[in-house]
Protein backbone atom coordinates (compact mmCIF):
# COMPACT_ATOMS: atom_id res chain seq x y z
CA UNK A 1 0.00 0.00 0.00
CA UNK A 2 1.49 3.45 -0.45
CA UNK A 3 2.81 5.05 2.37
CA UNK A 4 0.57 8.12 2.09
CA UNK A 5 -2.85 6.46 1.54
CA UNK A 6 -1.89 4.28 4.64
CA UNK A 7 -1.26 7.18 6.78
CA UNK A 8 -4.61 8.62 5.44
CA UNK A 9 -6.78 5.88 6.27
CA UNK A 10 -4.40 4.94 9.90
CA UNK A 11 -5.40 8.97 11.01
CA UNK A 12 -9.17 8.43 9.42
CA UNK A 13 -9.31 5.22 11.79
CA UNK A 14 -7.60 7.25 15.02
CA UNK A 15 -10.04 10.04 14.59
CA UNK A 16 -13.05 7.93 14.85
CA UNK A 17 -11.68 6.35 18.00
CA UNK A 18 -11.24 9.39 19.72
CA UNK A 19 -14.55 10.50 18.58
CA UNK A 20 -15.97 7.21 19.87
CA UNK A 21 -14.02 7.60 23.41
CA UNK A 22 -15.13 11.27 23.61
CA UNK A 23 -19.19 9.72 22.94
CA UNK A 24 -17.85 7.03 25.65
CA UNK A 25 -17.09 9.61 27.92
CA UNK A 26 -19.93 11.42 27.96
CA UNK A 27 -22.18 8.07 28.56
CA UNK A 28 -19.85 7.57 31.76
CA UNK A 29 -21.37 8.80 35.20
CA UNK A 30 -19.56 11.68 36.07
CA UNK A 31 -17.29 10.96 39.18
CA UNK A 32 -17.91 13.49 41.34
CA UNK A 33 -20.85 15.50 40.39
CA UNK A 34 -19.92 18.24 42.78
CA UNK A 35 -17.21 19.59 40.39
CA UNK A 36 -18.60 19.65 37.15
CA UNK A 37 -15.96 18.88 34.34
CA UNK A 38 -13.81 16.45 36.24
CA UNK A 39 -13.51 13.67 33.21
CA UNK A 40 -10.91 10.99 32.22
CA UNK A 41 -10.04 12.10 28.58
CA UNK A 42 -10.50 8.96 27.23
CA UNK A 43 -9.56 10.47 23.55
CA UNK A 44 -6.13 11.35 25.26
CA UNK A 45 -5.33 7.82 24.89
CA UNK A 46 -5.12 8.09 21.70
CA UNK A 47 -3.85 11.58 20.75
CA UNK A 48 -0.75 10.19 22.76
CA UNK A 49 -0.48 7.12 21.18
CA UNK A 50 -0.68 8.87 17.91
CA UNK A 51 1.97 11.76 19.14
CA UNK A 52 4.45 8.92 19.88
CA UNK A 53 4.15 6.82 17.10
CA UNK A 54 3.07 9.13 14.44
CA UNK A 55 4.27 12.21 15.66
CA UNK A 56 3.10 15.83 16.27
CA UNK A 57 1.33 16.97 13.44
CA UNK A 58 -0.72 13.62 12.74
CA UNK A 59 -1.47 14.41 16.73
CA UNK A 60 -2.62 17.85 16.21
CA UNK A 61 -5.07 17.02 12.95
CA UNK A 62 -6.46 13.79 14.72
CA UNK A 63 -7.15 16.44 17.45
CA UNK A 64 -8.12 18.98 15.53
CA UNK A 65 -10.89 16.74 13.84
CA UNK A 66 -12.11 15.17 16.54
CA UNK A 67 -12.76 18.30 18.46
CA UNK A 68 -14.37 19.87 15.47
CA UNK A 69 -16.86 16.59 14.95
CA UNK A 70 -17.33 16.19 18.37
CA UNK A 71 -18.78 19.70 18.92
CA UNK A 72 -20.41 19.43 16.01
CA UNK A 73 -22.11 16.31 17.18
CA UNK A 74 -22.55 16.72 21.02
CA UNK A 75 -21.71 20.34 21.78
CA UNK A 76 -21.98 23.84 20.61
CA UNK A 77 -19.65 26.67 19.07
CA UNK A 78 -18.45 27.09 23.77
CA UNK A 79 -17.78 23.74 23.55
CA UNK A 80 -15.54 23.63 20.88
CA UNK A 81 -13.32 26.90 21.89
CA UNK A 82 -13.14 24.96 25.41
CA UNK A 83 -11.75 21.67 23.56
CA UNK A 84 -9.38 23.84 21.36
CA UNK A 85 -8.23 25.80 24.39
CA UNK A 86 -7.33 22.82 26.38
CA UNK A 87 -6.70 20.95 23.70
CA UNK A 88 -4.09 22.99 21.66
CA UNK A 89 -1.95 24.05 25.69
CA UNK A 90 -2.06 20.06 26.28
CA UNK A 91 -0.81 18.81 23.03
CA UNK A 92 1.74 21.60 22.87
CA UNK A 93 2.94 20.83 25.93
CA UNK A 94 3.24 17.04 25.66
CA UNK A 95 4.49 17.16 22.58
CA UNK A 96 7.64 19.50 23.95
CA UNK A 97 7.78 17.33 26.75
CA UNK A 98 8.05 14.20 24.64
CA UNK A 99 11.13 16.19 22.24
CA UNK A 100 12.89 16.73 26.10
CA UNK A 101 12.86 13.15 26.50
CA UNK A 102 13.25 13.68 30.26
CA UNK A 103 9.63 11.95 30.87
CA UNK A 104 7.89 8.52 30.46
CA UNK A 105 5.11 8.50 28.08
CA UNK A 106 3.09 9.07 31.87
CA UNK A 107 4.61 12.27 33.13
CA UNK A 108 4.03 13.83 29.46
CA UNK A 109 0.27 12.52 29.90
CA UNK A 110 -0.27 14.11 33.02
CA UNK A 111 1.29 17.12 31.89
CA UNK A 112 -0.89 16.93 28.70
CA UNK A 113 -3.98 16.45 31.36
CA UNK A 114 -3.08 19.29 33.57
CA UNK A 115 -2.60 21.56 31.16
CA UNK A 116 -5.92 20.80 29.33
CA UNK A 117 -7.66 21.82 32.23
CA UNK A 118 -5.45 24.90 32.78
CA UNK A 119 -6.55 25.95 28.93
CA UNK A 120 -9.97 25.40 29.67
CA UNK A 121 -10.19 27.87 33.09
CA UNK A 122 -8.13 30.36 31.50
CA UNK A 123 -10.69 30.48 28.21
CA UNK A 124 -13.53 30.36 31.17
CA UNK A 125 -11.67 32.88 33.38
CA UNK A 126 -11.46 35.45 30.16
CA UNK A 127 -15.06 34.58 28.78
CA UNK A 128 -16.65 35.04 32.44
CA UNK A 129 -14.12 37.60 34.19
CA UNK A 130 -14.11 35.99 37.21
CA UNK A 131 -11.14 35.03 39.11
CA UNK A 132 -12.64 32.75 41.57
CA UNK A 133 -12.44 29.97 38.66
CA UNK A 134 -8.73 29.86 40.34
CA UNK A 135 -10.16 27.58 43.21
CA UNK A 136 -11.30 25.30 40.67
CA UNK A 137 -8.48 24.87 38.79
CA UNK A 138 -6.66 23.48 42.26
CA UNK A 139 -9.11 20.87 41.97
CA UNK A 140 -9.35 20.07 38.13
CA UNK A 141 -5.48 20.21 38.23
CA UNK A 142 -5.56 17.44 41.16
CA UNK A 143 -7.88 15.38 39.07
CA UNK A 144 -6.11 15.99 36.05
CA UNK A 145 -3.40 14.49 37.52
CA UNK A 146 -4.93 11.57 38.35
CA UNK A 147 -6.46 10.74 35.33
CA UNK A 148 -3.06 11.98 33.53
CA UNK A 149 -1.64 8.87 35.41
CA UNK A 150 -4.46 6.73 34.15
CA UNK A 151 -4.55 7.76 30.38
CA UNK A 152 -0.33 7.68 30.45
CA UNK A 153 -0.11 4.02 31.28
CA UNK A 154 -3.23 3.05 28.85
CA UNK A 155 -1.23 5.19 26.01
CA UNK A 156 1.85 3.34 26.87
CA UNK A 157 0.70 -0.02 26.49
CA UNK A 158 -1.15 0.94 23.36
CA UNK A 159 1.94 2.22 21.93
CA UNK A 160 4.22 -0.87 23.23
CA UNK A 161 1.16 -3.56 21.85
CA UNK A 162 0.00 -1.70 18.73
CA UNK A 163 1.61 -2.96 15.91
CA UNK A 164 0.57 -2.25 12.50
CA UNK A 165 1.91 -2.01 8.66
CA UNK B 1 20.49 16.78 38.60
CA UNK B 2 23.95 16.74 38.83
CA UNK B 3 23.91 14.78 42.36
CA UNK B 4 22.45 11.74 40.06
CA UNK B 5 24.88 11.60 37.57
CA UNK B 6 26.65 8.20 37.52
CA UNK B 7 23.96 6.01 38.56
CA UNK B 8 22.47 5.68 35.02
CA UNK B 9 23.91 1.81 35.21
CA UNK B 10 22.18 -0.48 33.85
CA UNK B 11 20.86 -1.94 37.07
CA UNK B 12 18.89 1.34 37.00
CA UNK B 13 18.04 2.25 33.09
CA UNK B 14 16.62 5.03 31.66
CA UNK B 15 13.23 4.14 31.99
CA UNK B 16 13.47 4.05 35.78
CA UNK B 17 15.15 7.56 35.98
CA UNK B 18 12.30 8.44 33.64
CA UNK B 19 9.59 6.77 35.80
CA UNK B 20 11.47 9.09 39.08
CA UNK B 21 11.33 12.22 36.76
CA UNK B 22 7.46 11.69 36.36
CA UNK B 23 7.03 11.28 40.03
CA UNK B 24 9.13 14.48 40.71
CA UNK B 25 6.68 16.19 37.90
CA UNK B 26 3.37 15.14 39.70
CA UNK B 27 4.89 16.18 42.99
CA UNK B 28 5.98 19.34 41.61
CA UNK B 29 2.36 20.09 39.60
CA UNK B 30 0.32 19.54 42.84
CA UNK B 31 2.50 21.76 44.89
CA UNK B 32 2.82 24.71 42.73
CA UNK B 33 -1.43 24.51 42.38
CA UNK B 34 -1.43 24.64 46.01
CA UNK B 35 1.19 27.48 46.21
CA UNK B 36 -1.10 28.98 43.44
CA UNK B 37 -4.20 28.50 45.08
CA UNK B 38 -3.03 29.93 48.47
CA UNK B 39 -2.15 32.83 46.94
CA UNK B 40 -5.08 33.32 45.17
CA UNK B 41 -6.62 32.71 48.63
CA UNK B 42 -5.04 35.35 50.27
CA UNK B 43 -5.07 37.74 47.73
CA UNK B 44 -8.74 37.07 47.27
CA UNK B 45 -10.78 40.40 46.16
CA UNK B 46 -12.68 42.85 48.51
CA UNK B 47 -16.56 42.01 49.03
CA UNK B 48 -19.53 44.23 48.88
CA UNK B 49 -22.32 42.48 50.54
CA UNK B 50 -22.71 41.26 54.02
CA UNK B 51 -25.17 37.61 54.21
CA UNK B 52 -26.32 36.54 57.43
CA UNK B 53 -27.63 33.63 57.37
CA UNK B 54 -29.48 31.95 60.80
CA UNK B 55 -29.86 28.17 61.02
CA UNK B 56 -28.98 27.82 57.34
CA UNK B 57 -31.48 30.07 56.39
CA UNK B 58 -30.75 33.73 54.76
CA UNK B 59 -31.84 36.44 57.49
CA UNK B 60 -30.76 39.32 56.01
CA UNK B 61 -28.68 41.44 53.45
CA UNK B 62 -26.39 44.36 53.38
CA UNK B 63 -24.28 46.28 51.73
CA UNK B 64 -20.89 46.36 52.91
CA UNK B 65 -21.05 49.91 52.34
CA UNK B 66 -23.43 51.48 53.91
CA UNK B 67 -22.65 51.64 57.81
CA UNK B 68 -25.66 50.50 60.42
CA UNK B 69 -25.79 48.06 63.19
CA UNK B 70 -28.20 45.40 62.80
CA UNK B 71 -29.69 43.38 65.72
CA UNK B 72 -29.33 39.43 64.80
CA UNK B 73 -32.12 38.58 67.25
CA UNK B 74 -32.65 34.50 67.17
CA UNK B 75 -33.87 31.61 69.41
CA UNK B 76 -37.01 31.64 71.68
CA UNK B 77 -38.31 34.88 72.40
CA UNK B 78 -35.73 36.46 70.83
CA UNK B 79 -33.33 36.58 73.85
CA UNK B 80 -30.15 35.31 71.60
CA UNK B 81 -28.36 38.85 70.05
CA UNK B 82 -25.35 39.26 67.99
CA UNK B 83 -25.12 42.72 67.36
CA UNK B 84 -23.34 43.23 63.82
CA UNK B 85 -21.73 46.66 62.76
CA UNK B 86 -21.03 47.22 59.68
CA UNK B 87 -18.25 50.36 59.43
CA UNK B 88 -16.18 51.90 56.84
CA UNK B 89 -16.69 48.59 54.49
CA UNK B 90 -16.16 46.33 57.04
CA UNK B 91 -18.49 44.27 59.07
CA UNK B 92 -18.12 42.67 62.72
CA UNK B 93 -19.98 41.67 65.82
CA UNK B 94 -19.46 44.22 68.72
CA UNK B 95 -20.92 42.20 71.40
CA UNK B 96 -23.15 38.96 71.93
CA UNK B 97 -25.16 37.41 74.47
CA UNK B 98 -23.41 33.76 73.43
CA UNK B 99 -21.07 31.41 75.49
CA UNK B 100 -18.19 31.85 74.23
CA UNK B 101 -18.05 35.42 72.66
CA UNK B 102 -15.86 33.92 69.82
CA UNK B 103 -18.18 36.13 66.80
CA UNK B 104 -17.17 39.14 68.80
CA UNK B 105 -13.71 38.61 69.35
CA UNK B 106 -13.60 37.71 65.26
CA UNK B 107 -11.43 40.42 63.59
CA UNK B 108 -13.37 42.70 61.20
CA UNK B 109 -14.01 41.06 57.93
CA UNK B 110 -14.56 42.28 54.27
CA UNK B 111 -12.66 40.02 52.16
CA UNK B 112 -15.28 37.71 50.19
CA UNK B 113 -15.35 34.72 51.68
CA UNK B 114 -14.61 35.87 55.06
CA UNK B 115 -17.13 34.96 57.79
CA UNK B 116 -18.04 34.91 61.13
CA UNK B 117 -19.51 32.51 62.89
CA UNK B 118 -21.92 32.25 65.90
CA UNK B 119 -21.92 28.13 66.93
CA UNK B 120 -24.37 29.14 70.08
CA UNK B 121 -26.56 31.15 68.12
CA UNK B 122 -26.48 29.13 64.91
CA UNK B 123 -25.72 32.28 62.75
CA UNK B 124 -23.41 32.83 59.83
CA UNK B 125 -22.22 36.26 58.94
CA UNK B 126 -20.16 35.89 55.48
CA UNK B 127 -18.96 38.24 52.85
CA UNK B 128 -20.16 38.10 49.56
CA UNK B 129 -19.84 39.84 45.92
CA UNK B 130 -22.79 40.75 44.60
CA UNK B 131 -21.72 40.46 40.70
CA UNK B 132 -20.56 36.91 41.06
CA UNK B 133 -23.12 34.72 41.02
CA UNK B 134 -20.91 31.00 41.26
CA UNK B 135 -20.47 30.52 37.38
CA UNK B 136 -21.89 27.11 36.42
CA UNK B 137 -19.90 26.39 33.56
CA UNK B 138 -19.46 22.53 31.97
CA UNK B 139 -16.11 22.48 30.15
Amino acid sequence: MKKGTQKLALLGLFTAIAMVLAYVEVLLPPLFSAVPGIKLGLPNIIIIFVLYRMGVKEAALVSLVRMVAVSLLFGNPMTFAYSLAGGALSLAAMALLRKLDFFSIIGVSVAGGVLHNVGQILLAMFVLRTAELGYYLIVLSITGTIAGIFIGLCGGLAVKRVKWG
Amino acid sequence: MEHEKGIDTPATPNKKRKLRNDLILIGGVLVIFVLIGLAIWLFRGEGDLVVVEVNGKTWGTYSLFVDRTVEIRTGEDEQELNLLIIKDGKAYVETATCPDGICAAHKPISRQGESIVCLPHKVVITVKRSDTNAPDIVV
